[in-house]
């Protein structure tokens, strides 16, 4: 078994099926920040799918794409914890 | 050599990333769910990009995973803090077997004012005395 097999065959399929258990908790959380951390969760995930995927092709360029993720993953859940802060007024 | 490594951590990645989402699922609360999240997928992240790192075994690459990995160990805590602050002055619920709240008390919902421990037991000391003054009036 090669390396690009192996990660063909097993690590994108874990990363895939926590992908779709987080999606889950998306869908049901009961309160909004529930759903903010699913979402913060499913963006850094996605950071370790291009991980996995720029091994798996060969080309590191993708790892660019992960560094503005990392990004808005932190701008994303900061905006969103300021304005519900603000909404409680 | 260098393959069976990348493979073996990036396995430890997605195992880790795997847990945390199972955590994320399983825990009963929010902000329980909110420790999952901040621990869990900042060493699943870094693992898998140090495989990357090691798989590439170039100068730049490295650097620039190593650049993701330190953004993402500092502003994991922060995101974490800032979003546990936002939800316990939200009001969302503690777990009913949660052992204590700490800030119980001291924060005032309509005026959003958060008060110091000495604050308080200042003003509660000053109460009790008045109920003591209270019930023993000065003859």
């Amino acid at each position: 078994m090669t390396l690009h097999e192996f990660i063909f065959y097993i690590v994108i399929p874990i990363l895939s099926v926590s992908v779709i258990l987080i999606l889950v908790r998306f869908l049901k959380g009961p309160s909004i920040i529930d759903r903010i951390i699913a979402l913060d969760l499913i963006i850094t995930t996605g950071i370790g799918f291009i991980g996995a995927y720029s091994i798996l092709t060969n080309r590191p360029s993708f790892l660019d794409v992960a560094m503005i993720l990392a990004l808005i993953a932190f701008l994303g859940t900061v905006a969103f914890s300021y304005y519900i802060q603000k909404r409680n007024k | 050599m260098a393959d069976i490594f990348v493979g073996a951590l990036s396995l430890l990645g997605a195992i880790f990333i795997l847990l945390a989402s199972i955590g994320l699922l399983r825990m009963p609360d929010s902000y329980l769910r909110i420790s999952v999240t901040t621990k869990a997928a900042t060493l699943g992240i870094g693992l898998l990009l140090i495989a990357a790192a090691i798989h590439f075994e170039d100068f730049s690459i490295t650097t620039r995973v190593m650049a993701i990995i330190l953004f993402i160990l500092l502003t994991a805590p922060v995101s974490g803090h800032l979003i546990g602050r936002t939800s316990y002055f939200s009001g969302v619920k503690l777990w009913e077997d949660s052992v204590m709240d700490d800030m119980e008390g001291k924060y005032h919902k309509a005026t959003q004012e958060l008060k110091s421990e000495d604050i308080v037991e200042n003003e509660n000391a000053q109460k009790k005395e008045e109920i003591l003054i209270k019930k023993k009036p000065s003859k």
